[in-house]
This record gives structure tokens, C-alpha cells and sequence, in this order.
């Protein structure tokens, strides 16, 4: 018994040796911890300032030949939203144009003259919503909330007033002005970047090894195969949900998302994934010979799946039904479903149960197949 | 005297390829032996199963008294192993390095800490302990992995051409740490390809086809072949072989 309590405490600190051999090799590869911690900051800072700034606070002009009441409540309620601020008060359609080319505006909103006579006595009326299109994104965006203000303005006129109204904007309908893109983006951010990070890192790291010849000196030691395996994949799992931790926190604070479901139920399917790409790195690395192929067979193999077939970019049921079935069998596919329901729907374990399964079984599957054909190379 | 290395008819066969066959020899405690064999002799395979790193078909053998088949890990805690692509890590220290090995070893911290100190002081390489190993020179790379290999006190080290690259007077400063390790008591088990150094080893075994050809001293197997050099012993062995490289 106290041999035994002996022999455990030993194979620890042989373990410990080794983890710490591990995270010195990533934090003495610049490269390496450039791409580990700047790659998730990078994507995140970027789409959020794409995504909430060029939005915000956009200036408007608006030139109002009718300026009656109806007109002076929706420039009101323009001004009130968070995306605008009506800051020219244009006397002409030249004023529109000048103020354009100045750039004091990014969008003009034209009232025709008898714009509430016409709506209250005709049932409907016009407004004209001008906008800067050399930045064609933006300009959608932006007229697309300013319908949505005017829509939203004429649902509260309805229900009060007995005579139905009917604003006509030269736009198309409803936009979600919560920012629709950014929540859908953070859960593909995720499963991206974990799935790069510990597939094709831990790969690529222990390929290195059988490229060294250290993995030789390794194997006839009595460290075992199954503790090479932990301490490899070890630093890739602690950096990956630190990793997803910069996420959320940089999800909330720059992008103004809230996390609405539980954090531990976000973060226990987190691991589970995370496993489940490391299982796959250790796969690539039984039959990657050079660092350069472990690299290639991650990108092409793992990363290109996840942009594709995991539904954040295009969806899923939109796809031929060979790539749909393909879909099934990746694991992101699963992971993004279940981070979009937790994070963004708040929802519990009763709706992802299903996913959470999936996910478990290709975590359990891989993991055994991977360390099986890893013990079988080695014993060759 | 006493047999470090034992073995009894060891054979090892990958479905019909026989690898090695009916290997019988024995190594004694503090013997340099020289494993010679041209490439596909079946000199690796011989060596992965005295390792412990790969199971025989048939036939017996014992490393420092343990069997391999069922003492594998004890095994593997008596032996050091150095290959020539000297296995040590760039990215880390000098002192880092031989921590690190001597750390999977399992030896404690003191022990760990007296052995760094030792092993540096005994290499002269005290000032380049806090340096990288990637920014050393080839020779000194190739003694400290041979140190490493040492670190854990082992009974037998095995050296799978360990001088494989490397210039004529580093590869003699090599051999000097090599008779210093016989000296102490350690078993060298050595393959190479310089039939120089095979004039070195205490006793020299020349493998063709799986099979050992000739086991004994540089000396008498000059003799029996009616050679001048090693180089001319090996040469008419070698020539027997119908085996292709593999």
C-alpha cells in the first residue's frame, strides 16, 4: 500500500515535469503565443467595430418641407436612438447634397411637403431616406434602422388612432436592430478558435517530437504513453479556455453582449469540445510525418469544415443534401448550436441535451480511437 | 564477470519477414559492444526489443536481469537510450534539458538539482547552463545528450549511431566520454556505421540478414578473417548479404 501511495506521487511530479516542459515550448514560440492569444482578440476586436461603430451614432440630416407634427415626432425619434443623431437641419435638396460631400452626414431624411396632411386625410404617405452608398454595407444598414424607427413610429400611431395610417418607406421591411451579426458571430468565433488551437497546435507540437527524435528517448523511458498524451494535450486545453474567457469578455464589453444562459453549463460543453479537437489533433499527428502536413491536414481537414459546414456563415439548410449529411459529422456543427442556444437564447440543459450527447459520443469515440492507434505506432 | 544483457534464440518476425533471427549473445557490465550491421541487417529491430520498446516473436532475453517481455517498465528505468539525431530540445535551456529528462526519470528534486550540477561541472558547461540548447555546437549537443542519457544512473546505455554527422576529433572526444562510462560500471551498447570506432569496442558483433555473423574482439575477428582493419572484416560479411535495404 505505501509503495503504491509512493509510485503515484512519483508518476505526479513526472507528470508536473513534463507540463512545464510543455507550456515553456508555446511561450518561447513568439509565433506560436502570437497566434494562440492574438488570433481570438484579433477577430473579435475586429468584427466588433465593424459591426457596432460604423452604426453608432450616425450622423443624420434631415430636410423637412411639411414640418408638422407627425414629421417633428419621428426626427424625435431618430435623434432618440442609439444609432443616430439628427444633426443638420437642411433647407434644400443642394443642402442635402453639400452636406453629403462634406461628409457632416451619412444619411438624409426628406419630409415632402403636406406629409401629415396626405398621411392623415390620403391613409398614407412618403418619406425619402437618402443615403451614403460608397460604403454599401453601411448605407444598408443604416437605412434599414431608419425604416424600422419609422415602422416602429407608425405601430404606436395604430393602436392608438381609429383611422389606419400608413407611412410608406422606399426601404425594405424589419431589421433586426439589435445587430443581428455579432451574436451570431461570436458563437462561430469560438468554435473556430478553439478548434484551430487544439487541433492543429497540439498536432503540429507532437509531430515536432517524432520530427526531433525526442519521442524516441521518450517512449524507451518509463514515462508512459498515455501521460505523454496528457501532457501534451494539457496546455492546449488551459490556453483554450482562457482563451474562450478573452472571448466572452471581450464579447461583453466591446460588443455589448449579454450571455443569457448559464456560464458553467457554456464552459462544461466548451471542454467537451475542446477534448474532442484535441482527440482529433492527436489522430493527425499518428499519421502527419512532418509539422508542416500535421498543419496542412488541420487547416484543410478541420478548419475549412468549421467556416463551412457549421451554419455561422452559410446555413445549413440551404445545402445540398450531400454537404447537409456531411455536416452531421462535424463536431463544431454541434458545439455552434449549443453555444448560440446558451449563450444567446439563455437556454438550459433540456434543449441541448441532444447535441450535448452527440458531442459526448465523437468526444468519447475520437479519443478512444486516437490514443489506441497512438499506443499502435508506437509499438511498431 | 556478469551478463547484463542475456539472450536466448531471440527472433522476431513480421509475418513472413523474419527480421532477426535466433539471436544468442551476451553483453557483460562495463563492456563496450559494438553492434555492427549494414542498413536492413536488422540492427533496430534488435535494439527495439532489448529496449523494451517492441515485443520478440520467439526466443528469450534479460536486461539488467529483467525479462522483456514481462519487465518492461523495470527495464526501461535501467537503460539510457541516445539516438543520433541527439534527441534534446532547442527551445529549452542547457540546465532545462537535463532537468527535464532527468525529471521523466522520476529522480527526486534534490537528486535532480545534485545531477544538473554534476553533469554540468563534469562537461565543463557551467557557463552555458542558462543558454539554449539550439545555440550550442553540434559537438557539444551530441556529449550532453550522452550525459542525459546518463543522468538517471542507468545500468545499460544504448547508442543508436550516436556519432552519426560529426567530425573526426568530436567523434574521438565523444568516445572518451564513452570509456569514461564503461569505466564506472555502465554497459555501452553501440551501433555505428565508422568501422574506426568499431576498433573501440571491447567486443564487436556484425549482423547479416537478421542472423550474427561474428561475435568477438576487434582483435580476433582480424584474425579469424584474415583482415587488416575492421573495415575489411565487415566488407567480406557484408558481402554475404542477399537481403535488399529496406
Amino acid at each position: 500500500m505505501k509503495k503504491h501511495k509512493y509510485q503515484f506521487s512519483i508518476f505526479n511530479s513526472q507528470l508536473i515535469t513534463f507540463i512545464k516542459k510543455e507550456f515553456k515550448h508555446v511561450f518561447r514560440d513568439k509565433k506560436t503565443l502570437l497566434m494562440l492569444f492574438g488570433m481570438p482578440t484579433a477577430q473579435i476586436i475586429l468584427f466588433g467595430f465593424a459591426l457596432t461603430n460604423e452604426i453608432k451614432d450616425s450622423k443624420v440630416g434631415v430636410l423637412d418641407f411639411s414640418k408638422d407634427i407627425v414629421s417633428r415626432q419621428i426626427i424625435e425619434k431618430i435623434d432618440e436612438s442609439n444609432y443616430f443623431n439628427v444633426a443638420e437641419d437642411l433647407k434644400s435638396i443642394k443642402d442635402v447634397d453639400a452636406a453629403f460631400k462634406q461628409n457632416k452626414i451619412r444619411a438624409a431624411v426628406v419630409f415632402p411637403p403636406g406629409f401629415a396632411d396626405e398621411l392623415l386625410h390620403g391613409g398614407h404617405s412618403q418619406i425619402q431616406l437618402i443615403a451614403d452608398a460608397s460604403d454599401p454595407n453601411a448605407a444598408t444598414s443604416i437605412t434599414n434602422y431608419l425604416s424600422n424607427i419609422i415602422t416602429e413610429y407608425q405601430s404606436q400611431q395604430t393602436t392608438v388612432a381609429a383611422a389606419p395610417m400608413q407611412i410608406m418607406a422606399e426601404v425594405h421591411m424589419l431589421y433586426n436592430p439589435e445587430l443581428k451579426g455579432a451574436p451570431n458571430f461570436v458563437p462561430g468565433v469560438i468554435a473556430l478558435v478553439l478548434m484551430l488551437v487544439c487541433t492543429m497546435m497540439s498536432s503540429v507540437s507532437i509531430v515536432k517530437e517524432k520530427e526531433l527524435g525526442t519521442m524516441e528517448i521518450l517512449l524507451v523511458s518509463p514515462f508512459k504513453p498515455i501521460y505523454i498524451i496528457i501532457s501534451k494535450l494539457m496546455p492546449f486545453l488551459i490556453i483554450s479556455l482562457f482563451n474562450l474567457a478573452i472571448i466572452l469578455v471581450l464579447s461583453v464589453t466591446l460588443l455589448d453582449l449579454e450571455i443569457k444562459g448559464n456560464i458553467f453549463l457554456l464552459f462544461f460543453a466548451s471542454m467537451l469540445f475542446i477534448i474532442t479537437s484535441l482527440a482529433i489533433g492527436l489522430l493527425i499527428s499518428t499519421t502527419a510525418k512532418t509539422q508542416q502536413n500535421a498543419m496542412m491536414i488541420s487547416l484543410m481537414g478541420m478548419m475549412l469544415p468549421t467556416m463551412l459546414l457549421t451554419g455561422f456563415m452559410f446555413p445549413i439548410e440551404n445545402m445540398p443534401i450531400v454537404l447537409r449529411g456531411l455536416s452531421n459529422i462535424v463536431p463544431s456543427r454541434w458545439f455552434f448550436i449549443i453555444i448560440k442556444n446558451v449563450m444567446l437564447k439563455g437556454l438550459g440543459i433540456a434543449s441541448i441535451w441532444k447535441e450535448l450527447l452527440i458531442l459526448t459520443a465523437m468526444c468519447v469515440g475520437l479519443l478512444t480511437l486516437s490514443i489506441k492507434k497512438f499506443k499502435i505506432r508506437l509499438q511498431e | 564477470m556478469e551478463a547484463v544483457i542475456k539472450t536466448e534464440h531471440l527472433t522476431k518476425k513480421f509475418g513472413t519477414f523474419v527480421a532477426c533471427s535466433d539471436l544468442t549473445f551476451e553483453v557483460q557490465k562495463g563492456e563496450i559492444f559494438g553492434f555492427l550491421g549494414a542498413n536492413g541487417a536488422g540492427k533496430t529491430t534488435a535494439m527495439r526489443m532489448l529496449c523494451g520498446l517492441s515485443l520478440p516473436s520467439s526466443g528469450q532475453a534479460t536486461i539488467a536481469g529483467f525479462d522483456v517481455y514481462k519487465q518492461t517498465e523495470q527495464i526501461k528505468k535501467n537503460i539510457g537510450y541516445m539516438s543520433q539525431k541527439f534527441s534534446l530540445y532547442e527551445d529549452l535551456t542547457v540546465a532545462e534539458n537535463i532537468r527535464f529528462y532527468a525529471g521523466i526519470y522520476g529522480l527526486s528534486i534534490r537528486d535532480i538539482k545534485d545531477k544538473t550540477a554534476e553533469l554540468l561541472d563534469k562537461l565543463g558547461m557551467q557557463a552555458e547552463a542558462k543558454k539554449l540548447v539550439g545555440q550550442l555546437p553540434l559537438g557539444w549537443k551530441q556529449k550532453l545528450a550522452f550525459s542525459v542519457s546518463l543522468a538517471h544512473s542507468p545500468k545499460i546505455v544504448f547508442l543508436d549511431e550516436p556519432t552519426g554527422g560529426v567530425d573526426p576529433v568530436t567523434r574521438r572526444q565523444f568516445w572518451d566520454l564513452i570509456y569514461y562510462a564503461a569505466d564506472a560500471g555502465v554497459t555501452v551498447f553501440v551501433t555505428t556505421h565508422y568501422m574506426d570506432e568499431a576498433e573501440y569496442c571491447n567486443r564487436v558483433s556484425i549482423m547479416v540478414d537478421g542472423v550474427i555473423e561474428a561475435l568477438d574482439s576487434p582483435k580476433n575477428l582480424k584474425q579469424q578473417y584474415e583482415a587488416k582493419t575492421m573495415e575489411d572484416v565487415f566488407y567480406k560479411l557484408a558481402r554475404k548479404a542477399k537481403r535488399a535495404e529496406i
